[in-house]
């Protein structure tokens, strides 16, 4: 024990004669584990919400049984299926306005509830008799109870004069939604004996089929293995997991060239360790135990770090899911042990991949070995040839992927291939380069610029290829936002065409909002839209109604139509499709869609395609009185206005004073504008965070790379000064030739980068969010990045390079001196 | 069975905790022991009259439709079967309409071979018609397990009837005839249960004839044998002082038919009772002193030691016989545990019967 801790310290004494090396290994562990982690933090965060969720009583994971049309039906058929053996539950979902705010009344019936439901939040014996028996319990998660200012067992009145049961917090349901039994629920959204969705739980014994017993009245909707919440929100998670893992590589790249370095430093070292008699099996067992012991200290600087990070990124990414997906995420951060445990695992875990090869060769040492400094970094040049190989079969992968893939996981392959493939070939490609420059340089000290820089390759290759991903990722993710921010910025203009917005509690105040509207002289128009759920071919569908009005023929925006399109809908049997739902349903201009509605089958021609940008669920839009023929229960409760600008203020005043409307319900066109651009804004600023990030970490693994280089430099060096080269010159052709690489690095990540830009556009994106946006190239925007990307070579060139320049000449003189 | 029953489980998780939870510190047994402010009083002397009173009573408290059944299948094997339907209101007062219904109902189910045990359990809310009994013509409910009359069910003896029920991992399907009149028990159908005045109403019809298919494990035997139903309603069945009981339903070779409890106190003392019913269906009474009920062997079950073997006397029926548990494990493990499985006796007399055991 005594021994080891000894080669312990010696080992140690290194660290502090390197204590730049020593900062270098404990910023690459510190980077790869921050970010790693600090994604984490949020994905497992953001998780948490839609399992919460999911968990709301049959929200989801749980097969049920709803009518075809999606609208309630008699409860008659609950007891029919009971009765018939069905391990059937009912619930009942609405809306009510409680305190000027909309929410989600859910009613339940916890007796038959099945148990299996997921987490659901568990009601305790104790409490189920106080959640049923009048006055009954409203359950709500505590982040309702403070956004409704409320107490615990406050009794809230709903906007229909009808009391809420007192309100008690369950901790693990989902915002925004009550949950009360479904009697009362019946009772408040006025519904007697109607149910929306019978849940199914663990079938007892073998029921009999559901035809035979409720006819085609219900039918049965299969549980997918993940929330729709999960699915639609997977493109965002899997993204902001690639950054998380890059950044992750990229500070591994770092510790290897650290680790490395200080291995071949400490050759000498260890043969005089184990001259002196320390056995092979303890000096590299304490090698482990070091490096174990700083990834430990760098995990736990670097999971404080994630942590700020995912703090910091938390309510933009909060506000993003709520604004894409209406997934609601708490924003406070709250961390399971998992996490902190998951971070150490993969800092050591990293720490000990990066060094696996210094340690191998640690293991391998022959006793007299003579140290060879140089020669490990020579003897990686036929890696070069391997290296390129592999990087032609992940390319050959990522063509598969390109021409068989379907799935987003393959949109994600393909990128991960091309990225993976071009960092791969990198150090190939510049060896080409730099021998092409060797052929064609006549001048002995430009030959040996290029031979010096062709040597220096596979010392820096590890930090260019992290320097070629960093930057390959920038480009393709802001050619991506830029042609997104431009795209949907002319979308929304034409797609808010009224002036003022405003969405009823219900259908009466809807009709008192109308008849109040048309006596009022200052409202040109009153555009009467309706919206209606249904399913096509098992997908939840949104039928959107739009009243036939000029102003959406001018300005509502389509992607392609018919000719005459909008008044092809006015009869009621044809619909303008939206981009998702059309890829998802393979539907074209001229097909027919079957919409399931409550008096049978309504058959729609496609007559137009429209973008629909941030909207997870698949629509249709039709005229919105043929949508009350065939819906007649549709809530004819949202109202556009066409205003003129000076008279909207005083109207939208007019409006909140007589009919009681908050600022959710009554809206004027640029307020929805603001809030939907705010929404999109705060969507890519985490994507531009994470962005900064990696190009940061990236800047460090290449300033480090070529530090670590410099030390080792001097013997090349040292001779070139000898023969009368002056250290500024010598300093000046370093600089070049750092700067040469990195501009060849990044001139090669300009087009890598618009493929990854093509890839998150046409591929990528068609995959997540069903829709395609036009590809831009944004030429001011490759230069400014190629800038960039100069500076930060250059920023991390200058330190070594100025000490080359003021080097001592008793320093260069050392190298003819000393044992080498 | 005794009020006893009442609590067979049948408070068991989701009804006990529907109309119990309220008040903390249930008294007794699954609750049993209970004031019963505000719900009907079960007072001497009334007048049964049927079929209405083979339907629910809304206005007490608890209520059960409990039947049990000795069988033997077609190679000669003993089994048994309990089909136990509870009703509990939550809260006295008018009945409400729909979901607002405080009635609340469990059923048990259960098989018993001496290699197998298999049981499951039902919760339902009264009111939207998941659950129910119906007097004419008789039928209760829940879910698809079900007892049921025909139009020619005769409501003296409440046979014949149909009886049906299923879980994963069993099923069973009986029909019930009976040509003897149900029994009052106790003193014309009230049942005392302590010194204080705790009681039941409490009828029988122990005189079934069952014959049906049985299906464990997908595999279908044909069965026969005899089985015993027992009705109780009451608003406060148990004193608050007694902790369990020991209760059986025995069906002697002779024909007779016995029903014995013993109900436990915590201060050691127990209330016996029993009812023995002539072959010929004519009742009487036996005295708490006058029976002798001792356990003989335990059975370790679900980490309890239940007494499962009991040697019986009634000196002045020169009845003497020593009992044993067709499975030893025949324990109930649903919301409120108990044991309840066949028995068979030898000794001055031999016969079958179902031996109930809670509050251990």
């Amino acid at each position: 024990m005594r021994r080891a801790l000894w080669v312990l310290a010696v080992l140690l004494s290194h660290w502090r004669r390197h204590k730049m090396q020593f900062a270098t290994l404990l910023v690459g562990l510190i980077a790869a584990t921050a970010l790693w982690s600090g994604v984490q933090a949020i994905n497992q965060q953001a998780r948490t919400a839609y399992d919460r969720a999911a968990a709301t009583f049959g929200g989801a994971r749980t097969a049920m049984l709803v009518a075809p049309d999606a609208a309630t039906f008699p409860q008659e058929l609950y007891v029919k299926l009971r009765r018939a053996g069905w391990p059937v539950s009912p619930t009942l979902e609405g809306r009510v306005q409680v305190n000027g705010r909309s929410l989600r009344l859910l009613g339940i019936e916890p007796v038959t509830l099945p148990v299996e439901i997921g987490n659901a939040p568990r009601l305790g014996a104790s409490d189920l008799g106080s959640f049923v028996a009048p006055p009954g319990q409203t359950l709500v998660a505590p982040e309702t109870l403070s956004d409704l200012h409320e107490a615990e067992g406050a009794s809230l009145p709903i906007s229909n004069g009808a009391k809420l049961p007192p309100l008690r917090v369950l901790p693990q349901l989902a915002p925004g939604v009550l949950v009360v039994d479904i009697g009362v629920a019946q009772r408040l959204l006025n519904k007697p004996d109607q149910v929306s969705r019978l849940l199914i739980g663990q079938p007892k014994s073998k029921p009999a089929g559901l035809a035979s017993v409720v006819g085609d009245q219900l039918q049965q909707v299969e549980p997918t293995a993940e929330t729709e919440l999960e699915r639609l929100t997977d493109s965002f998670h899997l993204n902001l997991t690639a950054f998380g893992l890059l950044s992750f590589f990229v500070g591994l790249f770092i510790v290897n060239s650290a680790v490395g370095l200080a291995f071949e430093q400490r050759l000498p070292m260890l043969r005089t360790l184990r001259a002196c008699g320390a056995s092979a099996r303890l000096v590299n067992s304490v090698l482990v135990v070091e490096l174990v012991a700083l990834a430990l200290i760098a995990g736990l600087i670097g999971l404080v770090c994630g942590y700020f990070i995912a703090a910091v990124l938390l309510p933009d990414v909060a506000a993003s899911l709520r604004g894409l997906y209406g997934a609601q995420i708490p924003g406070q951060l709250s961390l399971r042990p998992e996490w902190w445990f998951a971070g150490i695992g993969i800092s050591i875990a990293g720490a000990l991949v990066a060094a696996t090869t210094s340690l191998i060769k640690a293991i391998r040492m022959p006793v007299l070995a003579t140290a060879q400094p140089r020669a490990w970094q020579q003897r990686q040049r036929r890696w070069l040839v391997l290296q390129s190989l592999a990087a032609c079969a992940v390319f050959a992968v990522g063509l598969l992927l390109l021409g068989y893939g379907e799935s987003l996981i393959a949109g994600f392959g393909l990128l991960a291939a091309l990225m993976l493939g071009a960092a791969l070939i990198l150090p190939a490609f510049l060896e080409l380069l730099l021998l092409a420059g060797q052929r064609a340089a006549r001048r002995p000290l430009a030959l040996w610029f290029w031979a010096d820089s062709r040597q220096q390759l596979s010392g820096l290759s590890l930090a260019l290829m992290a320097l070629l991903l960093a930057l390959a990722v920038n480009v393709g993710v802001s050619t991506m936002v830029e042609t997104f921010s431009r795209t949907f910025l002319g979308w929304l203009n034409g797609r808010l065409a009224a002036d003022v917005y405003i969405s009823a509690s219900d259908d009466g105040q809807g009709v008192a909002i109308r008849n109040w509207l048309k006596e009022r002289s200052d409202v040109q128009a009153i555009l009467s839209g309706g919206r209606a759920e249904t399913q096509v071919q098992g997908q939840p569908v949104e039928l959107l109604g739009l009243p036939d009005h000029a102003l959406y023929r001018e300005r509502w925006p389509l992607l392609e139509a018919v000719p005459q399109a909008w008044t092809r809908l006015v009869p009621g049997n044809a619909a303008f499709i939206s981009e998702q739902l059309s890829r998802r349903l393979n539907v074209r201009i001229g097909d027919v869609v079957e919409v399931p509605a409550p008096g049978g089958s309504w058959e729609l021609d496609i007559v137009g395609i429209y973008a629909d940008y941030g909207n997870p669920k698949g629509q249709l839009t039709v005229n919105v009185a043929a949508l009350i023929r065939q819906f007649p229960q549709t809530p004819q409760t949202r109202i556009g206005l066409i205003v003129a600008k000076e008279n909207i203020p005083g109207l939208i005043g007019a409006l909140q004073k007589q009919f009681a409307l908050d600022d959710r319900s009554v809206a004027d066109q640029a307020t929805v504008k603001a809030e939907s651009i705010r929404i999109f804004n705060r969507t890519f600023a985490v994507t531009s965070a994470l962005n900064a990030f990696t190009l940061g970490v990236a800047g460090i693994a290449l300033f480090t790379s070529l530090l670590t280089l410099a030390n080792s430099r001097l013997p090349q060096l040292a001779p070139l000064w000898a023969i009368g080269i002056t250290r500024p010159h010598l300093a000046a052709i370093e600089l070049t030739k750092t700067l040469s690489v990195a501009l060849f690095t990044a001139l090669l990540a300009v087009p890598l980068g618009l493929l990854v830009a093509w890839c998150l556009i046409a591929i990528v994106n068609v995959k997540a969010f069903g829709w395609r946006l036009p590809f831009h190239v944004f030429p001011l925007q490759l230069v400014e990045l190629v800038a960039v990307a100069l500076v930060a070579s250059m920023l991390a060139a200058l330190l070594p390079v100025i000490r080359l320049a003021r080097m001592q000449p008793a320093s260069l003189v050392k190298v003819f001196a000393n044992e080498r | 069975m005794s009020a006893d029953r009442i609590s067979r489980r049948a408070f068991a998780g989701g009804i006990a905790a529907l109309a119990l939870a309220r008040q903390a510190g249930a008294q007794g047994y699954a609750g049993l022991g209970e004031k019963a402010d505000g719900f009907a009083k079960v007072t001497p002397g009334k007048l049964f009259a049927f079929p209405g009173d083979h339907g629910p009573h809304p206005e007490f408290r608890i209520e059960w439709w409990y039947l049990t059944a000795n069988l033997v299948d077609s190679s000669g094997a003993a089994c048994g079967l309990q089909w136990t339907l509870f009703r509990q209101a939550a809260q006295p007062g008018p009945q409400g309409e729909g979901w607002a219904n405080q009635q609340v109902w469990m059923a048990h189910a259960a098989v018993t071979r001496a290699d197998t045990h298999r049981f499951n359990e039902v919760f339902s809310r009264g009111g939207v018609g998941q659950a129910g009994v119906t007097a004419k013509t008789f039928d209760a409910w829940i879910d698809d397990w079900e007892l049921k009359g025909f139009d020619r069910t005769d409501d003296r003896t409440l046979a014949p009837l149909e009886l049906k029920a299923s879980s994963t991992d069993f099923s069973y399907a009986l029909t019930l005839e009976a040509d003897r009149p149900v029994v009052l028990q106790g003193d014309r159908g009230y049942s005392r249960k302590s010194e204080r005045g705790q009681a039941s109403y409490y009828y029988s019809q122990p005189f079934y004839r069952a014959r049906g298919a049985l299906t464990i494990d997908d595999k279908p035997v044909d069965v026969s044998g005899q089985a015993w139903m027992d009705r109780e309603w009451s608003s406060q069945p148990l004193d608050a002082d007694q902790t369990g009981w020991d209760w059986l339903s025995l069906h002697l070779a002779s024909g007779d038919k016995l029903m014995l409890y013993r109900l436990r106190q915590k201060d050691g003392r127990d209330y016996p009772f029993g009812n023995w019913i002539s072959a010929a269906g004519e009742t009487q009474m036996i005295a708490g002193g006058d029976i002798q009920m001792i356990p003989k062997a335990t059975a370790e079950v679900a980490g309890r030691k239940l007494p499962v073997e009991w040697q019986i006397a009634i000196p002045s029926r020169s009845f003497s016989i020593r009992c044993k548990p067709l499975n030893p494990k025949a324990w109930m493990g649903t919301g409120f545990s108990y044991w309840e499985g066949p028995i068979s006796f030898a000794g001055t007399h031999d016969g079958v019967g179902y031996l109930e055991l809670t509050g251990y």
